[in-house]
């Protein structure tokens, strides 16, 4: 490049660079700034540097616990996500089209589009004892059952499934539509039939799409709190909850802060682990 | 050997018939060229041979059994596409193994015939490479190796050769002659271009419209074209029409060939011969010259006969003493290359 093209490119991406410093970089250093004291340095308190909040996440087994708690969710959530979203990727993708199609995208999206807090309360009425699920299955089976989900890890997942369903279902719909139709045909000719072309070609050509869709379903539900606290009550205590807690109710920032470092060097961790596998089914 | 036969088979996308009626005996272990232009039908009726696609009416024959109901998974077919249609997520190998793996042929047998398969396409010790890795060319081989490595009862090529370059082309048709010869599957083959029809195929069969038009040897075909149709789309064709009479053929400008008892004729570039005297034959036409084409070893004459554009080709030396363009000329041919068209197009 000539001085006059990197500085071109320097303009032009002078405002990503800007944006991701005020959006990004300041808050997280703020974070991590707030991580290593002992008080939250608002008003008169006193405060000075420490690395006691990390002590005292290693130190104390429930952290862990609750750490390994929600991984085990994030893992569940994506699970279901994924086989659940395939399916409608594959229905979207491939089975529909013109208003038929349109119609299916926009009930996909609109969990995204409806306020979270509005949700949680509705699949609130729908799994409680009693509630719309309940007399559902009553109104239909000849004998009684009694269905309470409310406050369990299964109404956690369902509430964190229909949240983040819709970003599997697009990430995978845009890599299986992209799959020529005329390779089925080809598979079909050499006397493939359906569960063998779903496994040997259209998963391995969907992989890419679906390892985005895990990956940007897996981030965030380990860490959320929402879904837990309304749906799980006394279950749903997790890692999210518990980072939200010190900075809601108890007021420690500075434990919050090193506990959500923690849980963001778990993930990175985790994802770099996973990645020469993904980046090998990718290609 | 399985010889593939189609009877009566119709297939109508609304009003339009993709397929008219269409009844065609596709010889055991023949190479079969199915032309036509595009909106024809000839992918159609190579698709209903694939079951791809489900006529309304007629029958199909792989052999002695009736197809029309076996799924394209169970018919036991190869079938290379326009595309190659290669799996991009497997190697070359994986390609070729794929429908012997189907077919649960045990690992060494399997390696042994996928081995055999690329080295008949020339491309051993390309295995491992994946489709991506390859040139046009080499992906049209391992997709020929692919149909060909499970012994289909026919092989069933849909424009196999339209996305290479010209050269190119030339070079894997004779391959694509060679590979078919070995293995000796029945082969039919669809394609919208006619050099590559007569180069290839052993009979062809020409479609317009949905129906079958014309079929039979490429050479019988193209001495004996019969129709209008079949004598322009099959190379090119000077077709005279005119009024049949007592002694000939009456043309608009008052010549009489004797001999003709057809409406028209069609009289092929290459039997043309012209001179400025008038020559001593029937056989004649007086045109001008209207312009001289050179393209290396052959040249073109386009010549003006009564409004109508006449080709006349020769090999360039034949074509030095011209008259300017402009100038009256003759035309003439030996009787036989006029060929009887029953109409005129």
């Amino acid at each position: 490049m000539t001085r006059a093209e990197r500085i071109r490119a320097l303009g032009l991406l002078a405002p990503a660079y800007l944006w991701l410093t005020v959006a990004v970089f300041l808050p997280l250093s703020a974070m991590a700034f707030f991580s290593l004291l002992t008080e939250v340095p608002f008003g008169e308190r006193e405060w000075s540097f420490t690395i006691a909040n990390y002590t005292e996440v290693f130190g104390n087994p429930v952290y862990a616990t609750l750490l390994w708690k929600s991984l085990k969710l994030g893992f569940w959530v994506t699970f279901w996500c994924l086989v659940l979203g395939f399916p409608c990727a594959w229905i979207l993708a491939r089975m529909l089209k013109g208003r038929s199609r349109e119609v299916l995208f926009l009930l996909v999206i609109l969990p995204f589009w409806s306020n979270a807090l509005v949700r949680i309360f509705s699949w609130a009425i729908v799994l409680r004892g009693n509630g719309v699920l309940d007399r559902a299955v009553n109104a239909v089976l000849p004998w009684d059952v009694n269905i309470n989900l409310m406050f369990s890890e299964p109404a956690i997942i369902i509430g964190l499934v229909h949240s983040y369903l819709p970003y599997v279902i697009l990430t995978t719909y845009l890599s299986l539509q992209a799959i020529d139709e005329t390779l089925i045909e080809a598979a079909r000719s050499l006397g493939a039939r359906w569960p063998r072309i779903l496994w040997r070609l259209v998963l391995p050509l969907a992989l890419p799409g679906l390892i985005a869709g895990a990956v940007l379903v897996f981030v965030p539900v380990v860490g959320s709190f929402m879904e837990p606290r309304l749906l799980g009550g006394r279950f749903g205590t997790t890692y999210g909850t518990l980072i939200e807690d010190q900075f809601v109710a108890v007021f420690n920032w500075p434990l919050g802060a090193a506990l959500s470092f923690i849980l963001l060097a778990v993930v990175l961790v985790i994802l770099a682990a996973a990645s020469p596998a993904l980046r090998k089914a990718a290609t | 050997m399985t010889e593939v036969r189609v009877e009566g088979l119709t297939k109508a996308y609304g009003p339009a018939k993709a397929l008219d009626e269409v009844t065609l005996t596709f010889p055991d272990g023949g190479f079969f060229g199915l032309l036509g232009p595009s909106g024809s039908g000839k992918t159609t009726l190579l698709r209903a041979i694939a079951g791809f696609v489900t006529p309304d009416t007629g029958r199909i024959w792989l052999g002695d059994q009736a197809v029309e109901r076996v799924p394209v998974e169970d018919r036991e077919i190869g079938m290379v596409f326009q595309s190659y249609a290669l799996f991009p997520n497997m190697t070359v190998a994986e390609n070729v193994a794929f429908g012997l793996e189907v077919r649960r042929i045990p690992g060494p047998d399997r390696t042994r015939r996928v081995v055999e398969a690329l080295d008949l396409v020339q491309l051993g010790g390309y295995g491992g490479r994946k489709p991506s890795e390859l040139s046009g060319g080499q992906r049209q081989r391992v997709a020929m190796a692919r149909a060909i490595v499970t012994r289909p009862r026919v092989l069933l090529l849909d424009e196999p050769l339209s996305a290479l370059d010209r050269a190119l082309r030339v070079d894997m048709q004779i391959e694509l002659k060679r590979i078919q010869r070995e293995v000796g599957i029945t082969t039919i083959f669809v394609t919208h271009d006619q050099e590559e029809a007569l180069t290839l195929s052993d009979r062809i069969g020409i479609l317009r419209d949905g129906r079958l038009v014309r079929e039979g040897t490429p050479r019988a075909v193209y001495d004996d074209p019969q129709d209008a149709f079949t004598a322009r789309f099959l190379g090119e064709a000077n077709v005279l029409t005119g009024l049949p009479e007592a002694g000939g053929l009456r043309l608009a400008d008052g010549t009489l060939l004797p001999g003709v008892t057809t409406p028209a004729i069609a009289l092929r570039p290459e039997a043309l011969a012209f001179a400025v005297p008038p020559p001593d034959t029937p056989h004649r036409l007086q045109a001008r010259l209207a312009q001289r084409i050179f393209s290396g070893a052959t040249g073109t004459l386009v010549l003006d006969w009564q409004g109508q554009r006449l080709k006349l080709t020769a090999s360039e030396r034949d074509l030095l003493d011209l008259p300017a363009e402009g100038s009256p000329l003759w035309l003439h041919w030996p009787a036989a290359a006029a060929l009887a068209l029953r109409d005129a197009g």
